[in-house]
């Protein structure tokens, strides 16, 4: 039983933590600190960033790109890339299809396909969720249906995250109404400035555009693009949504949060003394912090498995749930915080290069909209219900 | 980063598992519970024999273990079995207490205890202190060429049967002060010392002592006079450790009874363990008992980490198990619904032990309040 990581991952960390202090833009970390929007182009040079120093598709296999690090070296990476307010990597191309072309794409989508998520020639967004298809997503209703070299495709997918920024989509679409749910679904590649895609913005509660709807009428879509056999495309969705996991946790992220969320509650004030001394607050922040504490030594248990040759499968699902609870508990507090400065709301201040009226102090202006923004992490990716749903099937057999 | 028991602390933990699974079973651990003196000095022999008191000394101190995961290996199976017999007591507390501050002649008395012919205990707590480590009423005061204690003692484990007490009584300062605190070695049966047993709801029994006017001679102070405050603090971060390993012990059998029980009652003519409602709540069990064993290993890790460090992982672990152990005891009770509340379920034992383990060295709010401020200390 040893809770240090070796002499040689130590020696990974503060590689990555030079990378970072060298080549994390100023202006990213900031915005990321301070939780302010990012656009589309600063997210693109960050990947750039990373794929100049080979780290953009840290768990590709090395032959198609990848850096060739282990459980653990990755769970050090995101940790430091967490600490440091390093954008995250937009996940729809290099942590999504990747994986998912590597396994199943004939060789030919391989060789187009993966050197273009690389060098950011494609933004790829996600389409999975329908209106009729959120946690049971195996309802998928968009229609492709076979007419020569192309498929024909009609139907809506929705929550598109980032779909505004992207040029193509992967789909889950259904080729087969005669099968049984799971059967006659297809993996497809869809160009989205084919004729026929319309991509509408949807606003969520705290006035963002991040996510929306796509709506597909009569779109024609080459039969090259579809990914492993026709009518199979379940088992590469499932692949797609268990493959990289090991930091489905966030343990960096929180670390960050929480380090955040301690600076502020240094700063503000409740009964004349800070409030990090006022005992109720205290007590909630420890809280956390020691259920912080403790995912990060489960977070490693399960690396430490899979190293030894264990699969990450329905212990991905605890991690999740901890992983997205513990953060959302940091948000709140940070939320909390703020006092009536959380109240306060000013959507342009958000954004970069932002100079009008500020009101309270600067970490006021994201707190609320995070806290809201952030609900979303208990439903999307499986919600913790579905979690739940699997932890009982799979771990105990219920 | 490795995860794995070393390969002698596994085979500790098999042989224990074992002796446990096969001269320990509820009815024996029953029989013994209800028993005049609440524990068995046979199977106390036997544990001797196994080596098990042994493991949680160092080797320095006559020993062959005493790392935190020697520690958490043997309460982990302590805690499967439901085990009384007084290892936190007189191996963890009083015995770590010895080891730690005695002078030659005193840790001599360390063998006896190994080998199990001796039974020590820890004498700290009093009416009222509530947990605070350092608010020792109990004074002892000097006399010619030696020490006279007067106070009381509050839920001293094995306190009928022990043969030496470790007891802490203050020598300077006031109440509440770390400084001032000294530790005295006290024979049982000592003229003024009075012992009122009495039995504990989680099985065993508990003593109350009260010291009037007891005489010491000037050779049973225990470390250095008006020090013992680190002492105790070392012994008692240690007994945290032990309390949580026992307690991640319970918790494992309680799932497991709990699972197969989901998987064969039927109500409304279907197997209970259908129902999403409990299926969820089984899982959050699961998930709550997987943070809590890395709250054991955390603390596990940092026992022999400096001060603040270990004492904060400590405390960590002691919030986190208080919170876990009486969530899992309530929802396992409340998933077996009436045969859940009866004498005759194991599980109801397990239970009341999971809970009442967040009554002794510090339940969730003391250790919240101490990791709090522990933190403060870190970061200043």
């Amino acid at each position: 039983m040893d809770l240090n990581f070796t002499a040689e991952e130590e020696l990974f960390r503060s590689e990555v933590r030079a990378f970072l202090a060298d080549k994390l833009p100023a202006h990213l970390s900031h915005k990321v600190a301070n939780g302010k929007h990012l656009s589309k182009s600063d997210m693109e040079q960050w990947h750039a960033i990373l794929n100049a120093r080979g780290w953009l598709a840290n768990h590709w296999p090395v032959e198609h790109g990848g850096p060739g690090w282990s459980a653990a070296e990755k769970f050090i990476f995101e940790h430091e890339c967490g600490l440091a307010n390093a954008p995250r990597i937009v996940p729809f191309g290099v942590s999504m299809l990747g994986p998912v072309l590597i396994k199943y794409g004939n060789e030919a989508q391989k060789r187009y396909w993966l050197p273009r998520i690389l060098d950011g020639s494609d933004w790829w967004c996600q389409g999975y969720s329908e209106p009729g298809a959120g946690s049971d997503l195996a309802a998928v209703k968009t229609t492709a249906v076979r007419d020569g070299d192309h498929y024909i495709v009609d139907g809506q997918k929705t929550w598109t995250t980032l779909g505004q920024h992207a040029n193509m989509i992967f789909c889950l679409v259904r080729t087969n109404r005669e099968a049984k749910k799971q059967q006659g679904i297809s993996f497809l590649l869809i160009d989205m400035a084919t004729p026929g895609v319309e991509v509408r913005p949807i606003i969520t509660l705290e006035g963002e555009h991040e996510v929306n709807e796509v709506f597909f009428t009569g779109v024609r879509v080459p039969v090259e693009n579809l990914v492993g056999e026709e009518d199979k495309g379940w088992t590469c969705a499932k692949y797609l949504l268990t493959y990289e996991r090991t930091n489905i946790a966030g343990v960096g992220l929180s670390v960050a949060a929480l380090e955040r969320l301690k600076r502020i509650s240094a700063q503000q004030t409740r009964n004349g003394r800070p409030l990090d001394e006022d005992p109720s607050f205290a007590a909630r922040v420890a809280r956390v912090e020691i259920d912080l504490e403790n995912m990060k030594t489960t977070n490693l248990r399960v690396i430490a498995a899979v190293a030894g040759g264990g699969v990450p499968g329905a212990e991905s699902s605890m991690l999740k749930i901890c992983g997205t609870e513990i953060r959302q508990e940091i948000l709140s507090l940070t939320r909390r915080a703020m006092g009536p400065y959380a109240r306060p709301f000013i959507p342009e201040a958000l954004e970069g290069g932002y100079t009008g009226m500020q009101v309270g102090p600067e970490a006021a202006a994201s707190a609320a909209a995070q806290y809201f923004n952030n609900r979303k992490l208990s439903i999307f990716g499986g919600s913790n219900e579905i979690q739940k749903n699997i932890i009982s099937k799979m771990i105990l057999g219920l | 980063m490795n995860f794995e028991h070393t390969e002698e602390r596994r085979m500790l933990a098999d042989s224990l598992n074992r002796f446990i699974a096969e001269q320990y079973d509820f009815e024996t651990r029953d029989r013994i519970v209800k028993s005049a003196p609440g524990f068995s000095r046979e199977i106390w022999r036997q544990f001797a024999e196994l080596g098990v008191i042994g493991a949680l000394f160092r080797e320095a101190d006559g020993g062959f273990g005493g790392a935190g995961f020697d520690i958490a290996v043997v309460f982990e199976a302590l805690g499967r079995g439901l085990v009384v017999e007084p290892l936190l007591g007189s191996a963890i507390l009083a015995g770590d207490a010895i080891a730690a501050a005695g002078n030659e002649a005193q840790r001599a008395l360390l063998a006896d205890i190994i080998d199990g012919t001796s039974i020590a205990s820890f004498a700290h707590d009093e009416p009222g202190t509530h947990y605070e480590l350092a608010r020792v009423h109990t004074r002892a005061e000097r006399s010619g060429g030696q020490w006279v204690l007067n106070g009381a003692k509050a839920v001293v484990q094995q306190g009928e049967h022990a043969d030496l007490f470790v007891v802490s009584a203050r020598t300077a300062g006031a109440a509440g002060d770390e400084a001032g605190i000294s530790l005295f070695l006290l024979p049982a049966g000592t003229p003024g010392l009075s012992v009122r047993g009495c039995p504990v709801i989680d099985g065993g029994r508990v003593a109350e002592l009260t010291l009037t006017d007891v005489r010491l001679d000037a050779g049973a102070l225990l470390g250095a006079e008006n020090q013992g405050y680190l002492t105790l603090e070392r012994a008692a971060g240690r007994g945290v450790l032990a309390l949580c390993a026992e307690a991640l012990g319970a918790m494992e059998v309680v799932k497991t009874a709990t699972l197969e029980y989901l998987r064969t009652r039927k109500q409304f003519g279907t197997l209970i363990g259908s129902f999403q409602a409990l299926q969820h709540r089984m899982a959050d069990l699961l998930l709550e008992i997987e943070q809590a064993r890395s709250a054991v290993i955390n603390a596990a890790a940092a026992l022999d980490a400096e001060r603040l460090p270990r004492e904060r992982a400590l405390a960590a672990a002691k919030v986190s198990i208080g919170r876990i152990g009486a969530l899992v005891a309530e929802e396992s009770i409340q998933l077996h619904g009436g045969i859940g509340m009866t004498w005759e379920l194991p599980l109801a034992h397990y239970a009341k032990r999971l809970v009442m383990i967040d009554h002794q060295l510090g339940d969730e709010d003391h250790h919240l309040q101490r990791f709090i401020a522990l933190g403060k200390r870190l970061a200043a």
